[in-house]
């Protein structure tokens, strides 16, 4: 423990970006005291006619979503043994635990009584879709901590534990997959109930399946954009022969999800509302051209797959794609059906934001002083340019 | 069946008496709210110069016990879907679900639950009607069982040709209710839901649901093959290494 904190001391300068840490880690606190004392009322733009709002939205379903960079990978390369991928995964666990620790915070805030989050353990109803979630956040934060632990086992030169959580690893990773699939499928179930108010442009009975193979596209443009954000932050150079294989994954992801949004808008019969260029169906266009058929079209040429910033470009439509879809999901096409308009508070929008900040704070903490990156932690860390 | 309601729009005097009722019964605070809140569980509207009575319906297989990941919402056997504020932890599933949108929160309190109707079901355990059913003067709300108050419905849709909409709303709206309503107006004007699907929505996510065990094994088994076989494949390429020099060095041959 001792060496930790000189280790860090010395390789730790606080500059700008540490300052802006620090403002919005100090509003994110102030806002979670005045929501616990006066009520998410008080605090947020929720109403009774619309429940949810952006703490379920972008916190809950694209933390989850954008953490599944971490089950794709450890799956291609312990399951489908592509080894040479292996460099790259400790990353994307470690990305992985944080999104889904920004979940639970988001939850704990969220939730009207979060004292009680303990009851999803002891009251049952297998008959609802949050309840799966519930089991999903807590097992596969679970296991993302024991595939992570290694790295903590290492640190502190405890290799026995780390020794057999390497034996375990294909049974462990198998569990996290499954775990994931639930998961992620899980958060478009959420939506399944709502056949009478979710817009046709998105609601349809394959949701759990448009949920997971997106989450799949999304994860994999993560794990480009974190490759980039690293690069940036700490000078290390982008693996482009790993990047590179992995946006043809992301075109096929994405490539089997476009088609089948597609697909059901048609069973929907729902072309109509794009054609009628309303809300639902700008935002969906926004959603889909930007989101899904600009990367897979860029990305379908092997001379834009190969430059850097071509693919963490189209990793970056793909991600905000994603980010546009899930609000859209659960804000734009509810929107109608509800009768009001949402629009998040600044009070909702600093938490966040705030939880974001954290969590990429602990990341460059953990990259400085762990060995996350195959060159070990990074000695001398340059001051992030943007936002990493 | 259960117990149920009948509401009867062509009756209704508007007088509010069901509200106040309501509120007395349920240890509401007094002042009736135009809407629904979680804290006026009933109330009055006028639309298309009717008087409309806005609760609970009471489904049959209702969407808000579904949803609700602890249970705290349940259809009792007498026909009242009611809440267990303790084991609440507020995720809001139940009002986002709500086909009928009628769970509503206290979002004002640091400490808050959902508020809705429960259908008297503390009254109706003693044999008593609802509160709000005692109270009406003008028998536009009637308490009864539910077999008997479709009777009694169609009896009066049949009697008077004309003078009503021949649908008994909450006979199949989301796989039917326990509180059922009838109108000489259309219910889509009276500001009631008339695109709801006749099967219950909770259906659609058990289907997904029912079958989670199944698709877990499945699952597991496809994906331990997967690394079977690409550890094995592996495995051979070495040997044929060593055997046969650089041949078969394909490492990770996808």
């Amino acid at each position: 423990m001792n060496s930790t904190a000189t280790l860090s001391q010395r390789r730790f300068r606080p500059g700008f970006w540490t300052a802006v840490f620090v403002i919005l880690f100090l509003a994110f606190c102030g806002v979670t005291v005045y929501r616990f004392t006066k009520g998410l009322g008080a605090v947020t733009n929720l109403s009774d006619q619309f429940p949810w709002g952006l703490w379920i939205g972008f916190d809950l379903l694209c933390g989850v979503g954008l953490a599944a960079g971490a089950f794709t990978l450890t799956a291609v390369v312990h399951l489908f043994n592509l080894k040479r991928f292996e460099p790259i995964v400790r990353p994307t666990i470690l990305t992985g635990f944080l999104g889904y620790a920004f979940v639970i915070m988001a939850l704990l805030l969220d939730l009207g009584q979060p004292w009680r989050i303990w009851h999803a353990i002891v009251y049952w109803n297998p008959h609802s879709v949050m309840f799966e979630v519930a089991w999903c956040v807590m097992l596969y934060t679970t296991v993302l901590a024991v595939e992570f632990s290694p790295v903590v086992f290492e640190r502190f030169g405890f290799h026995a534990p780390a020794r057999l959580i390497h034996r375990l690893i294909t049974p462990l990773v198998i569990i996290g997959v499954i775990l994931s699939t639930l998961h992620q499928s899980s958060l478009g179930s959420l939506y399944l109930i709502v056949p009478s108010k979710l817009h046709p442009l998105w609601y349809s009975p394959m949701l759990p399946l448009h949920f997971y193979i997106s989450a799949i596209g999304a994860g994999i443009g993560m794990v480009v954009l974190e490759s980039y954000l690293s690069k940036r932050a700490f000078h290390r150079h982008l693996e482009m022969d790993l990047l590179e294989p992995l946006a043809r994954g992301m075109v096929v992801a994405l490539g089997i999800y476009g088609l089948m949004r597609l697909q059901a808008i048609r069973r929907n019969h729902a072309f109509g509302s794009i054609l009628e260029f309303g809300y639902e169906g700008q935002m969906f266009l926004l959603e889909f051209t930007l989101g899904v058929v600009l990367p897979v079209v860029l990305m379908s040429f092997r001379r834009l797959r190969t430059n850097p910033d071509w693919l963490v470009g189209s990793a970056f439509l793909a991600v905000l794609g994603f980010v546009m879809n899930r609000l859209n999901v659960s804000i734009t096409g509810m929107e109608a059906a509800s009768g009001t308009r949402y629009l998040p508070s600044a009070m909702e929008i600093i938490v966040s934001v705030g939880l974001v900040a954290t969590g990429m704070a602990v990341f460059a903490f953990a990259v400085r002083n762990f060995p996350i990156f195959p060159e070990g932690p990074v000695a001398h860390p340059q001051e992030p340019k943007e936002g990493a | 069946m259960g117990m149920g309601l009948l509401f009867d729009a062509t009756r209704c005097i508007g007088c509010g008496a069901c509200s106040s009722a309501c509120k007395e019964q349920n240890k509401l605070p007094p002042k009736v709210e135009e809407v629904l809140t979680a804290y006026t569980w009933t109330t009055v509207q006028q639309k298309e110069g009717l008087n409309v009575r806005r609760m609970c319906m009471h489904c049959e297989v209702p969407t808000c016990a579904s949803v609700c990941p602890v249970a705290a919402l349940t259809k009792t056997a007498d026909g009242p879907v009611v809440y267990d504020a303790e084991r609440c932890m507020g995720c809001r599933y139940c009002m986002m679900a709500c086909p009928f949108e009628i769970p509503k929160y206290q979002w004002d309190r640091p400490v808050p639950v959902v508020g809705k109707c429960i259908l008297c079901a503390g009254r109706l355990k003693e044999g008593k009607p609802t509160a709000c059913a005692e109270a009406c003067p003008a028998e536009a709300t009637i308490f009864g069982k539910k077999e008997d108050l479709i009777w009694e419905a169609r009896t009066r849709i049949r009697q008077k040709p004309g003078e009503y909409v021949d649908h008994i709303y909450g006979l199949t709206e989301a796989g039917g209710t326990s509180v059922m309503m009838i109108s000489n107006v259309p219910f889509e004007k009276l500001g009631l839901k008339s695109n709801l699907p006749a099967d219950p929505p909770a259906m659609r996510t058990w289907q997904v649901l029912s079958n989670i065990p199944d698709f877990v094994g499945v699952w597991g088994v496809f994906l331990y093959g997967v690394h079977w076989i690409t550890a094995r494949r592996q495995d051979v390429a070495k040997a044929g290494m060593n055997g046969h020099g650089q041949n078969n060095g394909r490492e990770d041959r996808s």
